[in-house]
């Protein structure tokens, strides 16, 4: 069933080794092996506190990894001599709380990243920006403030505002976990579409049948360690490890 | 009769009177402007994110120590006080003759700044952490952070407080007259010197003060709530719209 992702599983986007994060004497990642392959859609699942959030934020520096590597296009981007700025253009992040900038509407808010980082033309940004404010279905709110949208709708734009940057992968922490119920459809619809474009996303979703879906490898992780990988069919069907099981039961009542 | 005393006060003074309230408020607005400025510029030297080690973190730690210690002299004495010192400390210590009103919008600067900094600190605070994520996660520095993201979210956070702060130092640059600086309450004092009607002169101050105040603190308003932009926002129809209103 993988082989018709054969080609894609040829080249790792991202590859993390050995990577271990220790916030005090409390090490929350330890010795995580594990890589991103592209056009890959991959889950991360596990109950909370397990250290999803902080790999996702070790991937892209907003915390910095104790100990490991990271590498991208061949280099590990944790070598003091690379520049974290250009590296992060690279990566496109969607949080859980859509962060988007207060103080630009929906449209600067796609395009600041690109004119003031990428240095794209201010005419070419608003393609871009429309171009992708149009897939997750919020160009006809270009002049809305970020203060003036429902939770999905920030998410989207906020979906928006990290696809703007063409990065080679996208990260989302937990994009529905903050969302009002009736919201949760809206953004997994615009993420299951992405996902059929061949985008590459690393996902930490709580969403089951989500992952189940659109997932090409499911990652269980728990306690800072990643406990079991694979297709959705091996994870959510016929899981090998306890603790996978036990999560599983408790999700999935 | 006091009421026939004003009259003929405001009469017989008023181009004084108003030479005075005009010079209250240019140290005013230029002291709130500078001292503003002065605040900004140490709040975002306070958020410089310090290298766990090496020079740069020395070189950072004695940076904002020094600023802790301009904070807190200038927070720590009386705006009298500082006026005297800096006024006669200059020209006794380096033989410099400074001219009144620059000495007076210089240390009306100063004492602002020390308060904006603090100011300034609680609107860059009061600024989400996810704003600072946000803005990394697509790149941006530090300065980029801040130009694009963080000091117009702070602006908008710090304008009542400084607005607050410009009508105090509308009052407060009364205490200047003691290194004679020609602001209404010195001029004030002249008139009243001369007529030996304290009350009905002060009276005429009192006025013009509270004139100032309360304009400043409406203009200020109305721009607040200029800032904050329309309550609703227009749907776009179609992406023609849009290429029509930018052009
Ligand atoms: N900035 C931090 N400082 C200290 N502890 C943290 C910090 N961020 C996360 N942790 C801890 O790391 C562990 C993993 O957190 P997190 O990665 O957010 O888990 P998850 O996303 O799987 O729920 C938790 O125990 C959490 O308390
Ligand atoms: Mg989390």
């Amino acid at each position: 069933m993988i082989a018709s992702k054969g080609d894609k599983l040829m080249k790792k986007v991202i590859e993390i080794q050995h990577l271990s994060k220790s916030f005090g004497t409390h090490e929350v990642l330890k010795d995580i092996d594990f890589s991103v392959n592209k056009g890959e859609v991959v889950c991360v699942i596990g109950s909370s506190g397990s250290g999803k959030s902080t790999l996702l934020r070790c991937i892209n520096l907003l915390e910095t990894p104790s100990g490991g590597q990271i590498i991208y296009q061949g280099e590990n981007i944790l070598d003091n001599k690379h520049n974290i700025n250009s590296y992060r253009t690279k990566l496109g992040m969607v949080f859980q709380s859509f962060n988007l900038f207060n103080n630009f509407d929906v449209l600067t808010n796609c395009l600041v990243g690109q004119t003031k980082v990428l240095k794209r033309s201010k005419g070419e940004a608003e393609k871009v920006a429309m171009k992708y404010l149009k897939v997750v279905g919020m160009d006809r709110y270009v002049n809305a403030k970020p203060r003036q949208l429902s939770g999905g709708q920030k998410q989207r734009v906020a979906i928006a505002r990290a696809l703007s940057m063409e990065p080679d992968v996208m990260l989302f922490d937990e994009p529905t976990s903050a969302l009002d119920p009736e919201m949760v459809g809206e953004v997994l619809k615009v993420m299951k579409e992405l996902a059929e474009t061949g985008l590459t996303m690393l996902i930490v979703t709580h969403e089951m049948e989500f992952a189940r879906e659109v997932s090409d490898r499911v990652v269980f992780m728990d306690k800072g360690v990643i406990v079991e990988e694979g297709s959705p069919e091996q994870i959510f069907n016929n899981p090998q490890n306890e603790r996978t099981k036990a999560f599983l039961k408790r999700t999935l009542k | 009769m006091s009421i026939d005393w004003i009259i003929s006060i405001v009469t017989d003074n008023w181009e004084m009177f108003l030479r005075g309230a005009w010079m209250t408020l240019l140290v005013a607005i230029v002291g709130t402007i500078f001292g503003a400025l002065i605040g900004l510029l140490i709040g975002v030297i306070n958020t410089i994110p310090k290298p766990d080690r090496g020079i740069k973190r020395f070189f950072l730690k004695f940076i904002n120590a020094i600023l802790a210690i301009y904070v807190e002299f200038f927070r720590g004495t009386p705006m009298i006080v500082q006026a005297m010192v800096i006024y006669y400390g200059s020209a006794q210590a380096f033989d410099l003759d400074l001219n009144r009103t620059f000495a007076a919008i210089l240390v009306v600067s100063i004492n602002t700044g020390a308060y904006m900094t603090e100011i300034v600190r609680g609107g860059i605070v009061s600024v989400e952490k996810g704003q600072f994520e946000a803005a990394q996660a697509i790149g941006m520095n530090h300065w980029k952070t801040m130009i694009h993201v963080v000091l117009p979210q702070v602006a908008r956070n710090i304008l009542p407080a400084t607005g607050n702060q410009f009508v105090m130092n509308i009052k407060d640059s009364s205490v200047l007259n003691v290194i004679s600086v020609t602001e209404l309450y010195f001029q004030t004092k002249s008139i009243a010197g001369n007529n030996f009607r304290y009350f009905e002169s002060f009276f005429v101050a009192c006025v013009l003060y509270l004139i100032m105040t309360i304009t400043i603190s409406r203009i200020l308003r109305y721009f607040e709530k200029r800032l904050d932009g329309p309550q609703n926002y227009q749907m776009m129809d179609d992406l023609t719209q849009i290429e029509g209103k930018k052009s």
